[in-house]
């Protein structure tokens, strides 16, 4: 990103192109540093860092300690993170070994796809939905009667229907997704207040231009939050995927250590999920202020409407 | 905007011929500031009815109303809320229908029979009750939003044409700025700015400081008559604050409550520019009169219909 701004400084003949950029960049590394500040000098970080260490302690306490019968075959924190760390793994599964991440690519890349796939065909879709009536009532009631379809019920259909492991998977990881974006766009534009419509007709705006100045923009806000619903929705139906059928994936071996009475193993597969998970959900979030500067700004100012 | 003509000639001399085009907008005009003697968008209501509803079970929103919004003045619509001025207001800008009656501009029959709604654009242009400036944009975005949209202007002459224009409205370094970073009355502010960018013959501005507080709008009031004093835009101007449509307007039609029309027609002749002191003599005082007597009325009945309603 940084690069891209420095070429285009360079190639714009505009002197003030170039200053304008970088004072903006400045700010803005200014605007992280006391945003960062303001984080470490609030209660915040240390009441996350509470919460983290008290599930820890109920986890060592309830397993490791107390032994209760409950859990008694669920492996102590100590053991997986230990496991997880160590160089020379009881089950051949640590962070040193290169298959753990290649479990992670492999999951990580049909996120990705079905993600992508999603975004590319819910959107639209849910644009669409929203702006024009009639289109609404064709698509709306088959769309409705298949959305309460669990991705798991796909799956036989899934198998049937695709060559291979691979297509399945992501078909069944595409469904959930798709579902979230195409629903909270067509929201999105449905929650866009009629007043910015009447006000670009007034302007002399025709219905195309509407479409791509009031209604794209103004459903950008919930798109993005189904965006994050959606890869949140994926990781969930991934997983379902891969416990059925596949080589790899974080799925894949949760299901097989599981059969292999390889908890630990198992165990950090479900942390390993976790934070993969959070990590796509933050990229996302991010990538969305990034487009929607005009909103982050507006609640900069404390959102006041 | 390509409606039929109807043939009213005469009834206006202060002003040349209409072209024979159907773009008034698109009309041979040049400098930022319009020149002050050009009176135009005057809208004549005759007769005009709008039911809601069903037949079944239908609301007479606006029932018989006939009145004139002079060229170049301000006209202030006063009543209680949901009187359906609002409904009058859409009618004029293009958003409704209207059930039977006629809207004329200029002459020219913006609905009517055959033709129950008027198609919006931007010679008659809304200043929202709750502001409708674009939060994705950026300020000098909105206000370049209409002629670029019209294809009137390059980006680069919209952009120099509405620094311009927000420069002699007093709007100066806001234009890099997103709406959500300005106060609410700047906000009216570069609204009406992106109005007059597109030479509109009449701004129709439904409550428009409604939400403001009550220095804001006294600061609002002025702003709006230095601008009209700039541009000699016909105003259309919904209210229900009756100091504010008697210091505004130069004329204040007050309406009756559902159905709509007017109960009386006032003439306020005070002379413009008005600033802030006209608010305590004495003549202000004694149009505020006649016109809290003739609105009271009015409110009691509409709080008396609402009442039974419940």
């Amino acid at each position: 990103m940084l690069a891209a701004g420095e070429i285009n400084a360079s190639l714009s003949d505009a002197p003030a192109g170039r200053s304008a950029d970088g004072t903006d960049r400045v700010r803005r590394v200014k605007v992280a540093a006391y945003r960062l500040r303001q984080w470490l000098g609030s209660p915040r970080p240390y009441l996350m860092l509470l919460g983290f260490g008290l599930f820890f302690a109920f986890w060592y306490l309830t397993v490791e300690v107390w032994k209760l019968p409950r859990f008694s075959q669920m492996p102590g924190p100590t053991t997986v993170i230990s496991e997880w760390l160590s160089p020379d793994p009881t089950y051949g599964l640590s962070i040193y070994s290169p298959e753990y991440y290649q479990h992670i690519w492999v999951s990580w890349r049909r996120v990705s796809i079905a993600f992508l796939l999603a975004t590319a065909t819910g959107v639209p879709l849910g644009l669409f939905l929203g702006w024009s009536l009639r289109f609404k009532e064709y698509v709306f009631p088959v769309f409705e009667l298949l959305r309460p379809i669990p991705p798991l019920a796909w799956v036989p259909l899934a198998i049937i229907m695709f060559q291979g492991s691979e297509t399945p998977i992501v078909f069944l990881t595409f469904l959930a997704s798709f579902y979230a974006t195409t629903l909270n766009t067509m929201l999105g534009v449905e929650s866009i207040d009629v007043s910015f419509v009447r006000a670009a007709y007034c302007l002399g705006a025709r219905r195309r231009q509407v479409f791509w100045h009031v209604i794209v923009p103004g459903a950008m806000p919930f798109i993005f939050t189904g965006l994050q619903i959606s890869v949140g929705v994926a990781w969930f139906s991934l997983v379902a995927g891969e416990m059925v059928s596949g080589q790899y994936g974080l799925g894949y071996l949760i299901n097989t250590s599981y059969t292999m009475v390889q908890y630990p193993t198992m165990v950090i597969g479900m942390i390993t999920l976790g934070v993969v998970g959070y990590a796509t959900s933050a990229a996302v979030r991010i990538f969305g202020n990034y487009l929607m500067q005009w909103r982050a700004r507006e609640l900069a100012m404390g959102g006041e409407k | 905007m390509a409606g039929a003509r109807v043939g009213h000639g005469g009834r206006k001399v202060n002003r040349a011929p209409l072209p024979t085009h159907d773009r008034p907008s698109a009309a041979a005009k040049a400098p930022v500031s319009p020149s002050p003697a050009r009176h135009k968008g005057e809208i004549r209501i005759v007769n005009v009815v709008k039911i809601y509803g069903s037949e079944t079970a239908s609301i007479r929103a606006v029932d018989n109303c006939t009145f004139d919004v002079p060229a170049g003045k301000i006209t202030v619509v006063v009543g209680p809320s949901g009187c359906g001025k609002t409904t009058l207001l859409n009618a004029i800008a293009g958003f409704h229908s209207i059930t039977s009656g006629t809207i004329y501009l200029d002459d020219a029959l913006l609905c009517g029979p055959g033709r129950p709604s008027a198609a919006p654009g931007p010679d008659r242009i809304v200043v929202f009750q709750n502001g409708a400036l674009f939060p994705w944009k950026t300020i000098i975005e909105n206000v370049a939003f209409g002629p670029m949209m019209q294809g009137r202007l390059s980006k680069k002459q919209a952009f120099e044409k509405g620094r311009a224009m927000l420069a002699e409205a007093g709007l100066r370094d806001l234009e890099s700025n997103y709406p959500g970073e300005i106060s609410s009355g700047m906000r009216r502010r570069v609204e009406i700015t992106r109005a007059l960018m597109n030479d509109p013959k009449v701004l129709l501005l439904d409550e428009p400081y409604r939400a403001l507080d009550s220095l804001t709008k006294s600061v609002m009031h002025e702003a709006l008559l230095e601008t009209f004093d700039r541009n000699q835009v016909t105003i259309f101007f919904i209210t229900h604050d009756l100091e504010e449509a008697i210091f505004l307007g130069h004329r204040v039609v007050i309406m009756t409550t559902r159905p709509c029309r007017p109960k009386k027609i006032l003439t306020v002749d005070i002379p413009h520019p008005r600033d802030y002191s006209v608010l305590t003599t004495k003549r202000f005082r004694e149009y505020l009169d006649e016109t809290i007597a003739a609105v009271h009325e009015e409110a009691l009945k509409a709080f008396a219909a609402g009442e039974r309603e419940r």
